[in-house]
């Protein structure tokens, strides 16, 4: 069937009622900010919302399949993947991505402890990466090495950087041993 | 992405109503509905959201000691539930090791059992010749890349296995999915609930048009019981092969056995004649209890890339028995 943006004969052949259909309005609270988005195609994702809409363009596209975690952002204070999130199913709900976690010019502290262990070199995977610490970290899951591991596997890094990403959320959270 | 229509029925009755029409498709966590419509295993013309139903997102305890699980709960929150971890650390372990933070997150116990499977034919980016992806147009994999396909319920049709770790668990609990259709309730024992190729190759499981999970009910808790991942990476994979395993022990003795194997078949494969072969016997005799699981084995046939999970499976079946017998009871 044809896309509505082409206003071709579907929109007419299914009906005026269902044309409608095709389109969503939402209202969203990203970082804070209500947005009220009115006219989006049906099949935008949370993470094209973010990125194309509302140009917050820290959350990154890597795979857009769920595979990297580039896209990770919080939502209802929970990481999922904004990629495998239909927009219209987030309406009414609260997003946090990488641009609302500082404080003013204060870095959250997971932010600073990336810098502190050098936990990243391209940095493409980062805010995501930095997101999903941000949880772990209040879900209670930085206890060991180990279990950061466990609980970070699903933010990919090309780069390898793994060692200095554990120990930046050990660091954050407050488990890193000294000495 | 095809474009669709966008809906949220405010009832079970209303998105059974409306699922029945044809290309109506569900959407509850999105996480493999975004990737077929991406891929275009599925074209659906209208999205309903069934995410915001009421009532689906309870775990609550059934009077008869059972446990029930709402088909919308989240993986995350059903592994951790207190009466889950408890009664059924299988479950918990099997969702644990199943996709990442992020994706249990979204993903619902329902929808997992959804998912299809990760044959890379299927998800071919370019359709290639599939006859899950297209009826009738052959399997790629019987003489291709198909170190990760089944060693049970094959045939020349279709190789492919089904990829959820939860729904082993299940299987292994005897765990009934509860669905709500037009005709009314249907009660779908997890064994049963995915199809092998010998009928319909195209099937993924039993579900019809516009069929809903309302619920997953797991019969009397099962504490002694473990999950068995074996995988390529130690972590964020689909299994080469898993194991579940429920026990119920007299001392040191076998009362019953359920072992079901994940990651072999286009179904969770249960170990049935293996079980009849373990009841009574020392879960200290490690030669006769390899010996038993054995005789569920005489039907297994490898495919060209992958008769190491022959030896990987048994062994995983033997190492889950003896996982869930070290389990205290409660």
């Amino acid at each position: 069937m044809q896309s509505p943006d082409g206003l071709g004969p579907a929109v007419t052949e299914v009906g005026a009622e269902e044309a409608a259909d095709w389109i969503v309005n939402l209202t969203l609270r990203v970082n804070g900010v209500e947005y009220r988005l009115e006219g989006l195609d049906t099949r935008v994702t949370l993470l094209d919302l973010l990125r194309e809409r509302l140009h917050l363009t820290g959350t990154k596209k890597g795979c857009n399949y769920g595979e990297c975690g580039a896209c990770t952002v919080h939502l209802d204070g929970r990481r999922v993947n904004a990629c495998l999130v239909l927009a219209a199913s987030a309406d009414g709900r609260e997003v946090t991505t990488v641009e609302g976690l500082a404080t003013g010019d204060e870095l959250h502290p997971v932010q600073r402890a990336f810098i502190e262990h050098d936990g990243f070199q391209c940095g493409f995977c980062t805010p995501g990466q930095v997101m999903s610490a941000a949880a772990l970290i209040n879900e209670g899951h930085a206890g060991s090495e180990a279990e950061i591991r466990e609980w970070m596997s699903g933010n990919l890094c090309r780069c390898s950087a793994y060692p200095q990403i554990v120990a930046a959320v050990q660091a954050a959270a407050g488990t890193r041993r000294t000495g | 992405m095809q474009a669709f229509a966008y809906a949220r029925p405010t009832s079970v009755a209303q998105a059974v109503a409306s699922g029945t029409e044809p290309d109506a498709a569900f959407l509850a966590g999105g996480t493999e509905l975004l990737n077929w419509l991406r891929l275009g295993i599925s074209a659906p013309k209208r999205v309903l959201d069934i995410s915001r139903l009421e009532g689906l997102d309870r775990i609550e305890l059934l009077p008869g000691g059972g446990l029930s699980i709402g088909a919308l709960v989240r993986l995350s929150d059903a592994a951790q539930h207190e009466a889950v971890l408890r009664d059924y650390p299988v479950l918990s372990q099997a969702i644990l090791k199943a996709a990442s933070p992020q994706i249990r997150n979204l993903a619902t116990i329902g929808g997992n059992l959804l998912q299809r499977t990760r044959c890379p034919y299927f998800r071919a980016e370019e359709t290639l010749p599939c006859n899950k992806r297209v009826p009738g147009s052959g399997c790629s994999a019987l003489h291709g890349i198909n170190d990760r396909h089944a060693i049970f319920g094959w045939t020349e049709d279709c190789v492919a296995t089904q990829p959820s770790d939860p729904a082993v668990a299940l299987a292994a609990l005897d765990a009934v999915v509860v669905t709500a259709r037009p005709e009314g309730e249907r009660r779908i024992p997890a064994t049963e609930f995915h199809t092998l190729p010998d009928r319909r190759p195209q099937d993924h499981n039993l579900l019809r048009q516009g069929e809903l999970i309302t619920a997953i009910e797991l019969p009397a808790p099962a504490p002694r019981s473990e999950y068995l991942k074996i995988r390529e990476r130690e972590s964020y994979e689909y299994a080469t092969v898993s194991a579940a395993a429920a026990l119920e022990m007299d001392g040191s003795t076998i009362r019953r056995a359920r072992i079901a194997l994940g990651s072999v078949a286009h179904r969770p494969w249960r170990l049935t004649a293996a079980e009849s072969r373990l009841a009574g016997m020392d879960i200290g005799h490690r030669e006769a209890l390899r010996e038993a699981l054995q005789v569920s084995f005489a039907d297994a046939r490898p495919l060209s890339h992958n008769a190491h999970k022959i030896p990987l499976a048994r062994n995983a079946a033997l190492r889950v028995i003896e996982m869930a017998a070290r389990r205290s009871p409660r």
